[in-house]
């Protein structure tokens, strides 16, 4: 099966579409154009690196290159989440956990179940993907947890001021970050085959693996999704609301 | 029973190098009914949520009830002591949300008769707990958050400019529940610029500048 035909000289006229984008980021003066070439730069490095890594990682096939590759995905996704926790106190230790987790027990279930095997060949694409749906997540959800600790400080004073424990002044605002986490994938999820065709099914079609199977495989990947989302959002979520308040039980102002 | 509800010992606030209130020193018997007031922005409002535990002093110490105040576990004392904000908000969606909230904290099944005749006492109908908050006028929101302070009664009432924006006749009727309270025993503070009020007052004290004021 090899209908793929992708050469380096069919990139190089795949540029052309991203100078497209150049183009009307310059036009419209949206300003994106060194956010774009840092974007094409940094999506071809690290692409060819890691095509050379996983080439060799698969041929080897050893045990703790696997796990050591899918530890280096998870601090790599830990570290990103971090990034848009804004200046959430512990939010590495705190993503690197729940992410951690969350890509254990979807993996550990899929191997339970035979859905998949411990090969490196797929045990490390779908850690990237849980890992990365899960990073995402878990980015949504700080940001939900920041904006209402923000909006919604007066009312959560309030709670406090009454008698209200932590848990009992943040639940409301824990419980929609979780959902702010978590509606990305639900939606895609009641999306998927109509309006979008993931990229993993697309990607098996595309290099002729029957539709079929594509599309169960497809399957699978949107169920992982939802759980790694909602293990991690969970995790993410009720370790960080308590580092908006102080050891006296008040609401701290966090420094953006 | 300590012969002291509050012993406020030399307590300053300093805030990122400012200092929003020093050297505030004074008692409150059990009971008593005392009345704060002083020019807008010396301190009062900071002061009371020093009391409420809802600011934690940088200088000095305050006892309430013949313990530090840190000996207290935050929520007990809060319910003890119960704060109620200078312009409260309210949260949820409905009134019955805000007065089911202090039984759901001590996990307390809600008692709606309870709601009723908390409304009842400042003047609302009972048909206001299914009222949504934003179809309420600031006066109504106002004498809700009072009750939701009210419906578990505490030991010490915190009230910051609470009848600010009433008009007469409201006015009296929180007069009436807070008289009503005082009566019982429970120790009422109470920050006002209202004239009638302060006339009234019992007992005095002047903040300026975050400093007490000997008035004569
Ligand atoms: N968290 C804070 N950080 C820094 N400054 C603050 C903070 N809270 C209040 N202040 C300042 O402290 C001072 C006292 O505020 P406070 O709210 O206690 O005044 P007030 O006496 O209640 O005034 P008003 O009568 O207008 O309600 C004000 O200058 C205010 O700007
Ligand atoms: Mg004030």
């Amino acid at each position: 099966m090899n209908q793929l035909i992708v050469n380096p000289s069919a990139l190089i006229f795949a540029l052309a579409l991203v100078a497209l984008a150049f183009l009307i980021s310059l036009k419209e003066k949206i300003g994106l154009q060194k956010d774009l070439v840092v974007g094409v730069i940094r999506a071809v490095i690290q692409l060819t690196i890691v095509g050379y890594v996983l080439t060799y990682i698969i041929s080897v096939n050893r045990i703790w290159l696997t796990l050591l590759m899918v530890a280096i995905i998870v601090f790599n996704a830990a570290w990103n989440a971090r990034g848009r926790a804004r200046g959430i106190p512990h939010a590495f230790v705190i993503s690197l956990l729940a992410i951690t987790v969350a890509t254990g027990v979807t993996i550990g279930l899929l191997l339970l179940a035979k859905a998949i095997a411990f090969v490196p060949s797929q045990i490390v694409p779908i850690s990237g993907m849980i890992a990365s749906n899960a990073m995402v997540a878990i980015g949504l959800a700080y940001r939900s947890l920041n904006g209402q600790f923000h909006d919604k400080r007066q009312e959560l004073l309030e709670r406090l001021a009454l008698g209200a424990n932590r848990y009992q002044t943040a639940i409301n605002v824990v419980r929609e970050a979780i959902r702010t986490g978590m509606s990305p994938t639900i939606d895609s999820a009641k999306t998927v085959g109509i309006v979008s065709l993931p990229g993993m099914m697309s990607g098996l079609i595309f290099a002729g693996v029957d539709p079929t199977k594509a599309i169960m495989y497809q399957i699978m990947v949107t169920f992982m999704l939802m759980a790694a989302t909602s293990i991690g959002s969970t995790i993410a979520c009720y370790l960080a609301y308590p580092q908006f308040f102080n050891a006296n039980m008040q609401l701290r102002t966090i420094q953006h | 029973m300590a012969e002291t509800i509050f012993d406020i010992q030399d307590v300053g606030l300093t805030v990122s190098h400012q200092t929003l209130l020093s050297h505030i020193s004074f008692t409150v018997a059990p009971g008593e009914f005392v009345t704060i007031t002083g020019p807008s922005g010396s301190g009062k409002s900071t002061l009371l949520l020093l009391l409420a535990t809802l600011l934690t002093p940088t200088e000095g110490q305050i006892i309430f009830a013949g313990k530090p105040q840190q000996d207290y576990e935050k929520t007990v004392y809060r319910r003890l002591v119960s704060y109620c904000y200078q312009q409260p908000s309210l949260f949820g969606n409905t009134v019955a949300d805000n007065l089911a909230f202090p039984f759901q904290i001590r996990q307390k099944k809600v008692n709606h008769d309870r709601m009723v005749a908390a409304l009842a006492e400042v003047n609302l109908p009972a048909d206001m707990l299914k009222k949504h908050i934003t179809e309420l006028s600031g006066g109504e929101k106002q004498r809700v958050a009072l009750i939701r302070n009210l419906i578990f009664t505490p030991k010490v009432l915190l009230l910051d400019e609470i009848t600010t924006g009433l008009d007469a006749v409201t006015k009296d009727t929180v007069h009436h529940v807070m008289a009503n309270f005082n009566k019982q025993g429970i120790t009422i503070i109470t920050v006002t610029h209202d004239e009638s009020e302060l006339a009234a007052a019992d007992r005095l004290i002047n903040i300026v500048g975050g400093r007490m004021e000997v008035t004569a």
